[in-house]
C-alpha cells in the first residue's frame, strides 16, 4: 500500500500523469515537440547539469580519453560484451511491447553472442545475418503504452532523463527487470558479485563518452546555451528511439518549416 | 568565309548561347547535396591551416546555406512583433554567428566520407536528402538528411541537417529559446549572446 502510495505521489509530482490510453502512437508520442517537454525543475537540473560538468572534467572525460589509448580491438571487444549485456533488457521490454518476433531473434542474438561469440566478446550473430540490435529499455515501454514523458530531469552523474524514463529505469531494474542486476545485486550467486553490476554500468558510461569524445566537445564550444543544447539533443534521439525509427520525414513536424514562410 | 557570313555566324551562336545562360536549370537537391559534400570535403582534405579550412568552408557555406531561412526558423515564435529593424540587426548578427559555428563544427572533421543515397520530395518547397557518413575504425556509420529549400529549383539550399534523426536547427531553435525566454521575451539578450559568441 505504501508502494503504491509513494509511486502515485512521484507520478503527479513529477507531471507523468497524462497517460493517452486509447489514443494512437501518432498522438502520443511523435507529434510532441521536444520543446514542449516541462523543465519543470530547471534551476535544479541546471545544478545538476553543472555538477555532472565539472565531475565530467575531473572523472569522466580523463578516462574516456584514457579508454581511447587501449587498441581498437579490445575497445570493440568491450563495446560487444556491453551491447550483449544489455539485450538482457530488450528481450524483456520487447515482449511487454508487443514485438514478439523481436524477442525471439534477440534471444537467439543474445544465445549467439554469449556462446560462439565467448561472453559477447565477439558478435558473430551480426555476421551471421541477424539485424542490427535495437535496444529497448522501460521507458520506451512505457512511452509506447501511451505514459506522457513528463518534466525533463537531470539526475546526478546518470545525466539527462525525463520523469518517465527514469522511473522505468528505477522501477525496471529494482523490480526485477533486468536480469543482470538479478543476479548480480539482487540475489547472492557465487558466480557474480554487485561490482560486476556497477562495473558494467560504469563501463558503459566510459564506452559511451569515448565514443564522443569530440562531438561533446564540439557541441559545448559552439553552443551559447549548453544545458538547452543537450536538452534537445537528448529529448530528439529519445523520441526517435521510441519511434524506432531515423525517419526524419515521418517525424518532423512540417509545421515548424512552413512558418518561416510568413515573414 | 565572307565577314558577312562571319558576323551572321557570330550573333547566331551569341544568340543560342544567352538564350542557354538565361535560362534556369533545376538542380536535382541530391546531386546538389552531393556537389557541397565533395567541396566540403575536398577543403577538408587539403594541408591547409585549420583557419585557412574555416574561411573556405565559410565562403560554402555563404552560397548553400539558407542562412536566413535558418535565422527566422530558429527565433521561433519570437520571431513575431519585431520591427524589421530588429529583425535586420538579428540578422546580420545571426549570420556572423551561424558561419563561425557551422564552420568550426565542420573544421573538426578530417576526412569525411560521405556517401549521398536517395532523396524524396516533402512538397514544393523542401526536399529531404538522405546520406550516410561513412564507418571509420573509430566511429560507426551515421545517417544524415538532409533538408533543402526547392523554392527556386535553380538554386537550391540547405536549411538543416538532421543527425541520426537529430535535427541540428531545431536543436538551435530551442537553445534560442531557451535564452529568450531566461531573459523575459527579451530578443537584446539573444542577439548579445550571440555577440559574445562571435568575439570569444
Amino acid at each position: 500500500m505504501k508502494k503504491i502510495l509513494i509511486i502515485t505521489v512521484t507520478i503527479i509530482l513529477l507531471g507523468i500523469g497524462n497517460v493517452s490510453a486509447g489514443t494512437d502512437e501518432e498522438n502520443s508520442i511523435s507529434k510532441k515537440n521536444p520543446g514542449q517537454t516541462k523543465d519543470c525543475f530547471e534551476k535544479v537540473n541546471r545544478g545538476v547539469f553543472a555538477f555532472n560538468q565539472a565531475l565530467d572534467g575531473v572523472v569522466f572525460e580523463p578516462l574516456a580519453k584514457g579508454y581511447r589509448k587501449i587498441p581498437v580491438p579490445i575497445r570493440r571487444g568491450t563495446g560487444n560484451v556491453l551491447d550483449n549485456l544489455s539485450t538482457l533488457i530488450t528481450v524483456p521490454n520487447n515482449i511487454l511491447q508487443g514485438e514478439f518476433k523481436k524477442a525471439g531473434e534477440n534471444t537467439l542474438r543474445f544465445a549467439v553472442n554469449t556462446t560462439l561469440g565467448i561472453l559477447g566478446i565477439f558478435d558473430p550473430a551480426s555476421g551471421l545475418g541477424f539485424a542490427n540490435l535495437e535496444k529497448e529499455d522501460y521507458g520506451q515501454t512505457l512511452a509506447k503504452w501511451g505514459v506522457g514523458e513528463g518534466c525533463y530531469l537531470v539526475l546526478p552523474v546518470l545525466g539527462p532523463t525525463t520523469a518517465r524514463d527514469a522511473i522505468g529505469m528505477f522501477s525496471g531494474t529494482m523490480g526485477g527487470g533486468d536480469p543482470w542486476y538479478n543476479i548480480t545485486v539482487k540475489n547472492e550467486t557465487q558466480y557474480f558479485t554487485d561490482f560486476d553490476y556497477y562495473s558494467s554500468r560504469a563501463a558503459t558510461g566510459i564506452d559511451f563518452r569515448a565514443k564522443n569524445i569530440e562531438s561533446f566537445e564540439n557541441v559545448e564550444q559552439n553552443s551559447i546555451d549548453f544545458y538547452a543544447s543537450v536538452k534537445s539533443l537528448y529529448l530528439q534521439d529519445r523520441k526517435q528511439k521510441i519511434l524506432n525509427s531515423k525517419k526524419v520525414i515521418d517525424t518532423m513536424d512540417d509545421g515548424d518549416w512552413e512558418e518561416i514562410e510568413n515573414n | 568565309m565572307s565577314l558577312k557570313k562571319f558576323l551572321l555566324k557570330f550573333s547566331l551562336i551569341l544568340i543560342v548561347f544567352s538564350a542557354f545562360t538565361g535560362k534556369s536549370f533545376s538542380l536535382e537537391p541530391k546531386d546538389f547535396v552531393q556537389s557541397v559534400v565533395d567541396q566540403a570535403s575536398s577543403i577538408l582534405t587539403t594541408n591547409s591551416t585549420k583557419e585557412q579550412k574555416i574561411e573556405k568552408l565559410k565562403s560554402i557555406a555563404n552560397e548553400t546555406v539558407d542562412i536566413r531561412g535558418i535565422g527566422f526558423y530558429s527565433l521561433g515564435s519570437h520571431r513575431k512583433g519585431l520591427s524589421d529593424d530588429k529583425k535586420k540587426e538579428y540578422l546580420d548578427i545571426f549570420k556572423k554567428y551561424f558561419l563561425k559555428s557551422f564552420s568550426s563544427r565542420l573544421a573538426e572533421y578530417t576526412d569525411p566520407k560521405i556517401r549521398v543515397d536517395s532523396q524524396k520530395k516533402i512538397n514544393e518547397k523542401y526536399t529531404m536528402v538522405s546520406s550516410v557518413l561513412l564507418e571509420t575504425k573509430d566511429k560507426p556509420e551515421v545517417k544524415i538528411d538532409w533538408r533543402i529549400v526547392t523554392k527556386d529549383p535553380s538554386k537550391p539550399l540547405i536549411i538543416d541537417v538532421v543527425i541520426e534523426g537529430v535535427s541540428l536547427a531545431k536543436v538551435q531553435k530551442e537553445e534560442f529559446n531557451s535564452i529568450i525566454q531566461s531573459n523575459d521575451g527579451d530578443i537584446n539578450a539573444l542577439i548579445a549572446s550571440l555577440k559574445e559568441f562571435i568575439n570569444k
